[in-house]
């Protein structure tokens, strides 16, 4: 075949054309995510039907709800037989969902408040590189302040209370130089001496610049699985680094005593704890006293939650490379000194994320509450609200309502963990 | 030179126990064991004083007097003249088969969400994180609660299967789904039974008695054999045989309505369902974190390299990935599961009788005996959490990378 | 006192002041409030109302009490409790009176290591079942599923009676009322057992409580009395005598709209006069003063007023007087002089 048979050669280049209709856009998006082989066409079939149908089917749920209305009955009038929510009953019950029915009304405000604060609070904690450093300060008045502002009474309480902290820190620092160990012990020591002492100050002068001192039996709902996490993770952090660091130590008896510690602690569900708390405890305290169950509550789970941490924490020291450790010595650096300013600032930052996950883990199993008779956000659906006669099996909405409570919260936690993860992790490259 | 290498041999001084790093560690040791010794006494002696106080002394005699109550799930015999050990007994039976039946549940779950998390089409996985993030982020307390108001609130009560006019109808006459639970067909073991029954067993061992020759064969020769359809012809041909030659002795007994129940089959109670299912959804979504994780840990080199080597996209994930995500999922999924059934004394919410609920429940109430019921409450979690943990610790040693 | 200073100051989330096992009387009063152990919630008994101030038959007693020691019937700090924390709490002197419609028996009585102080309602255990059932008699219950709230001696009773009667039935436990009320109502159980008292209020919170029939069998004996902690025997003398201070107080004819007009004067019945303080020193002698049986009855009424303004016959609950009528009526609430 010669070169003159041929009937027809391109002489010059065609426009590049527009790539086929299923190779852009949403075709090309839908081909290659939803329908890129006969199997994943079904999955998708079948997920699209699925969501199609609770789509449909609760809907009337939502678009029907009911926001006013007395009682279940009445609401159920209102619908007329249709298909939808009872909401009336948030609307009716907020306030004991928030916060239990004993609490007073007018006071709302004040844990309110301390919530609000919580954020201001906790935001230099979080995102230490967007607030300025001095807000730290705040973080460390808040809990006085939340404290004040949730059970009232005599501000000179939370203000010796955080007296006696004080004392305790100056103490230490002073003493940090001979031996950070004996320092500890010491300051302690001289903060309990403060306190013990203030509270016969505190004790004749009740009314002074006080407000309405709200007792903790009459606090419920959701503002107690807050305060409950928010309370127990901050004070399990020291304690978890404690006991990790004890775990990790050279010395056979103090290792043993924390890794017997963690272990039982670890090994035993919380809700074995609380049993403890509501109805053993008392027999180990001395005869006479007798600590609010609220109190109690907060020392179990406290406990439970610093093993939890101090494992964490241990994971991020095991995590450290031993040149590390290695380097800090070569330093000359004593413990206290390597811990406080090699080990430990570096060892955190990788356990954050594990000691978030702690935390949300943590404010979930707030809830368990509710099984010793604690009228939290779970207790109070239970307990008053379903068994009142006006809102007798209002399920759902009730449930819905603290499933969007707890979810938010959670979400909102995890979400910034990932982010935090997402920071360390450029950081280190 | 000489002089230099011997140290001055200070003589021991009081201060040295503070400052010496040497017997430093010693001081801070005796004085912890001081401080635990006194916390531990001092506890111990508020103990006795209040005991003392209220007449009340610390024996576990009660153990053997009869218990008086009744328990509606009894995987051993049992009555109300039973002692409150044997109580004890079968609540811990209870916990462990919800803990086996939602440890088994949950792998199924977490495991297919967490391989679909990594799927290709874009809607399964947003449904798939979308179960993962909801179950994972509201208290499994709720989850019980909610499961079980969906049992006794919204399925229908046995009468309601009642009359000819029913408002309710059993599922293809074997399966009835009530408000008291699921009622299923109970196999029922006739004689000659246990002969199928050991056939199934040996046909299992077959199985994987092939398998074992299959792969001798093709490392040896090369020749590969088809391992789907011989295993299953393996597994279940020798035991039908067996179950008609023998005339059927296995049969089912169906479940039906008499007097105020559903009566024959087996009766999976709601509150066991609603404590297994929460149980397993909740743990699945944290387990289908772990596969994920596991999976993704799994550097996509690997993929590549196996790719090059002319292996199969499943091969890929059976001979490549898969062991070596195994690696990263296990240690979570065994703590997972550890998770599960410390969970499970959340039995007590919805009335399952577990060892909570009675041994830490009813026993402990009809008693009074707090302290006893409680510390052997602990002590069996205790137990089989140490348990858990050693088989980790095998398990986590015998898959160590083997490094040089 | 010390060690309230101390923790007082310590803790974060206060502290209430301990009860010691000696002297609960002092504890009350120093504390300005009685704590008084309740149910968590049985419409009659023991129920917050909306506003969730706490009313009910139960409540009245430690309101009564907390008028004869602390002068204000209002001083009380109700705590919530389960079948389960009920004994713990009084054990451990969180709470100084358990008024919990709680049944005396012997080994509660001695085991435990409390004390009743007498019996505030004579009940039994009886069974409550939806009429469409057909069911007449609890000897019928072959085979039925029962819900019974745990911890209480009705799940003990359960299992006796149908073990003498050779029957069977499958238990369902659970933890509260409200949650018996919605699994029974919800037809998860068949019949609802808890005492009679208790039925008739749970029914009465019903939608439509004529759709269900309490079982005429009454298979136990259910003393219900308010208890106090063992050993601290004049505490347990100052409820006990409040108590029957309210019975005898119908008996007497005294009510809470008389009462003024009896007090102001001595009047002509001796009894009445040394009850209501206008003759001798009986308040005295449990360490109080002459005018806190006085304080007792106006906060609440005798006995008969508060039976009827919380759970008798023209209340939802609708409970008969039956047993629970002065012995002057035919029933065995008797209270012994005041002397």
């Amino acid at each position: 075949m010669g070169r003159d048979q041929l009937a027809f050669v391109r002489k010059h280049m065609l426009p590049e054309a527009p790539p086929p209709a299923t190779q852009t856009g949403a075709v090309k998006w839908l081909r290659e995510n939803l329908f890129s082989s006969p199997g994943n066409a079904l999955l998708t079939i079948v997920s699209a039907y699925v969501v199609f149908q609770i789509i449909v089917s609760t809907a009337p749920w939502f678009i029907n709800g009911v926001w006013e209305s007395p009682s279940l009955t009445a609401c159920r009038e209102i619908l007329e037989g249709k298909m939808g929510g009872c909401f009336a009953v948030l609307t009716e019950r907020w306030n004991q969902l928030l916060f239990g029915f004993k609490y007073p009304s007018e006071l709302y405000w004040r844990p309110g408040l301390a919530f609000l604060l919580l954020f201001i609070a906790a935001a230099p904690v979080l995102f230490g590189k967007v607030f300025p450093r001095k807000m730290l300060i705040f973080t460390g008045l808040y809990p006085f302040i939340a404290y004040w502002l949730i059970w009232g009474g005599s501000l000179l309480v939370p203000v010796f209370a955080l007296l006696g902290v004080l004392v305790g820190a100056f103490v230490y620092s002073r003493m940090v130089t001979v031996n950070a160990g004996i320092a500890v012990i010491v300051a302690f020591v001289a903060a309990l001496v403060f306190w013990i002492l203030s509270g016969y100050v505190t004790a004749p002068m009740e009314n002074v610049m006080a407000i309405e001192a709200v007792a903790s039996r009459d606090m419920g709902g959701f503002m107690i699985n807050l305060m409950l996490g928010v309370v127990c993770v901050s004070l399990s952090l020291p304690l978890g680094i404690l006991l990790a660091l004890g775990r990790q130590s050279s010395m056979p008896i103090i290792k043993w005593i924390c890794v017997v510690f963690i272990e039982f602690i670890r090994g035993v569900p919380l809700i074995t704890l609380l049993f403890v708390a509501n109805v053993v405890l008392a027999y180990f305290l001395p005869p006479g006293t007798n600590f609010d169950l609220i109190l109690r509550v907060i020392i179990m789970i406290t406990m439970f939650s610093s093993a939890y941490i101090a494992e964490v924490i241990r994971g991020g020291l095991a995590a450290l490379p031993r040149g590390q450790y290695e380097a800090a010595d070569s330093l000359g650096l004593d413990y206290a000194q390597a811990m406080q300013l090699i080990i430990l600032p570096q060892a955190l930052k990788i356990s954050i994320p594990g000691i978030v996950n702690v935390a949300v883990g943590l404010f979930k199993d707030t809830t368990l509450v509710s099984v010793i008779s604690m009228f939290d956000i779970v207790g109070m659906i239970r307990g008053p609200i379903l068994a009142s006669s006006e809102w007798n099996g209002v399920y759902w909405e009730l449930f819905g309502f603290a499933c969007v409570l707890f979810f938010i919260t959670c979400y909102g936690i995890s979400q910034y963990s990932q982010w935090l993860e997402r920071q360390l992790r450029t950081d280190h490259r | 030179m000489t002089t230099m290498t011997d140290p001055p041999k200070a003589s021991f001084q009081l201060s040295m126990l503070i400052y010496d790093t040497r017997y430093r560690s010693y001081t801070f040791q005796f004085i912890a064991l001081v401080l635990l010794m006194l916390l531990l006494g001092y506890l111990g002696a508020n103990l006795v004083n209040n005991l003392a106080a209220q007449g009340q002394n610390i024996s576990f005699g009660f153990l053997s007097s009869p218990a008086n109550y009744d328990i509606n799930q009894r995987p051993i015999e049992y009555d109300s003249q039973s002692s409150h050990l044997r109580a004890a007994m079968v609540g811990v039976l209870n916990t462990l088969i919800v803990a086996v039946l939602g440890c088994a549940t949950a792998t199924v779950f977490g495991v297919t969400a967490g391989v679909l998390r990594l799927s290709p089409n874009w809607l399964v996985r947003k449904l798939m994180a979308f179960y993962v993030e909801i179950f994972r982020n509201i208290p499994v307390l709720i989850w019980i609660l909610i499961i079980f108001t969906v049992m006794t609130a919204v399925l229908p009560s046995p009468n309601q299967f009642r009359g000819d006019g029913a408002d309710a109808s059993m599922f293809m006459d074997a399966f009835a789904f009530t408000n008291r639970g699921v009622y299923v067909p109970a196999p029922v073991w006739g004689p000659g039974s246990l002969v199928v029954v050991l056939t199934f067993l040996a046909s299992i061992i077959g199985v994987f008695a092939y398998r074992r020759y299959a792969t001798k064969l093709l490392y040896d020769t090369g020749r590969l054999l088809p391992m789907g359809w011989p295993s299953l012809v393996i597994l279940f041909v020798p035991t039908i045989l067996i179950y008609f030659v023998l005339g059927q002795p296995i049969s089912l007994n169906y479940p039906a309505l008499k007097g105020f129940n559903f009566d024959g089959g087996l009766h999976i109670r709601g509150s066991l369902i609603a404590l297994w299912f929460a149980l397993a959804i909740y743990t699945g979504a944290f387990i289908a974190e772990n596969v994920r994780a596991g999976i993704q840990a799994v550097s996509k080199g690997q993929t590549e390299a196996a790719a090059s080597l002319g292996l199969r996209p499943n091969r890929i994930m059976n001979l490549v990935i898969l062991p070596q995500a195994l690696r990263v999922i296990i240690p979570p999924l065994i703590s997972q599961y550890l998770n599960l059934t410390k969970n499970s004394s959340l039995a007590i919410a919805v009335g399952y009788m577990d060892v909570t609920g009675t041994l830490g429940g009813i026993t402990l109430n009809q008693t009074g005996r707090a302290i006893e019921c409680v510390l052997l409450l602990m002590l069996f979690y205790l137990t089989i959490s140490l348990a858990i943990s050693a088989i980790m610790n095998v398990y986590n040693n015998s898959i160590k990378l083997k490094e040089r | 006192m010390k060690k309230t200073v101390f923790l007082g100051a310590l803790t974060v989330a206060g502290l209430a002041a301990g009860a010691s096992a000696a002297a609960t009387l002092d504890d009350v009063k120093a504390r300005g409030k009685l704590n008084c152990g309740v149910t968590t919630g049985l419409v009659g008994f023991a129920a917050p109302d909306a506003n969730g101030v706490w009313e009910g038959f139960d409540v009245a007693i430690c309101r009564a009490v907390a008028a004869a020691v602390l002068g204000d019937g209002n001083a009380v700090e109700f705590v919530p409790t389960t079948g389960k924390t009920r004994f713990t709490a009084l054990a451990s002197g969180e709470i100084d009176l358990l008024a919990r419609n709680t049944t005396w028996t012997y080994s509660r009585d001695t085991d435990l290591k409390f004390d009743f102080v007498g019996v505030n309602y004579y009940d039994g255990q009886g069974f409550l079942v939806p009429k469409s059932l057909g069911v007449s008699s609890a000897k019928e219950l072959d085979g039925a599923t029962v819900c019974i709230q745990t911890g209480t001696t009705t799940e003990l009773n359960l299992a006796d009676f149908f073990r003498a009667n050779n029957i069977s039935y499958e238990p369902v436990p659970i933890e509260t009322n409200a949650e018996g009320q919605q699994q029974y109502l919800a037809g998860a159980c068949d019949t609802y057992t808890t005492d009679a008292s208790g039925l008739a209020s749970t029914r009465a919170a019903f939608e439509n409580p004529t759709d269900h029939v309490i079982l005429p069998e009454i298979i136990s004996k259910e003393p219900l009395g308010p208890l106090v902690r063992h050993g601290d025997n004049d505490w347990g003398d100052i409820v006990r005598w409040t108590f029957y201070a309210l019975v005898a107080a119908e008996e007497m004819g005294i009510t809470s709209a008389n009462i003024g007009e009896l007090s102001a004067a001595a009047g002509a019945n001796p009894e009445i006069n040394r009850i209501l303080g206008t003759e001798g020193e009986l308040g005295a002698m449990i360490g109080l003063d002459n005018e806190w049986a006085k304080r007792a009855i106006a906060v609440g009424g005798n006995y008969g007023e508060i039976f009827e303004k919380n759970i008798g016959e023209k209340t939802p609950i609708g409970l008969a007087r039956g047993l629970n009528a002065q012995w002057t009526q035919g029933g065995i609430m008797y209270a012994p002089p005041f002397r």
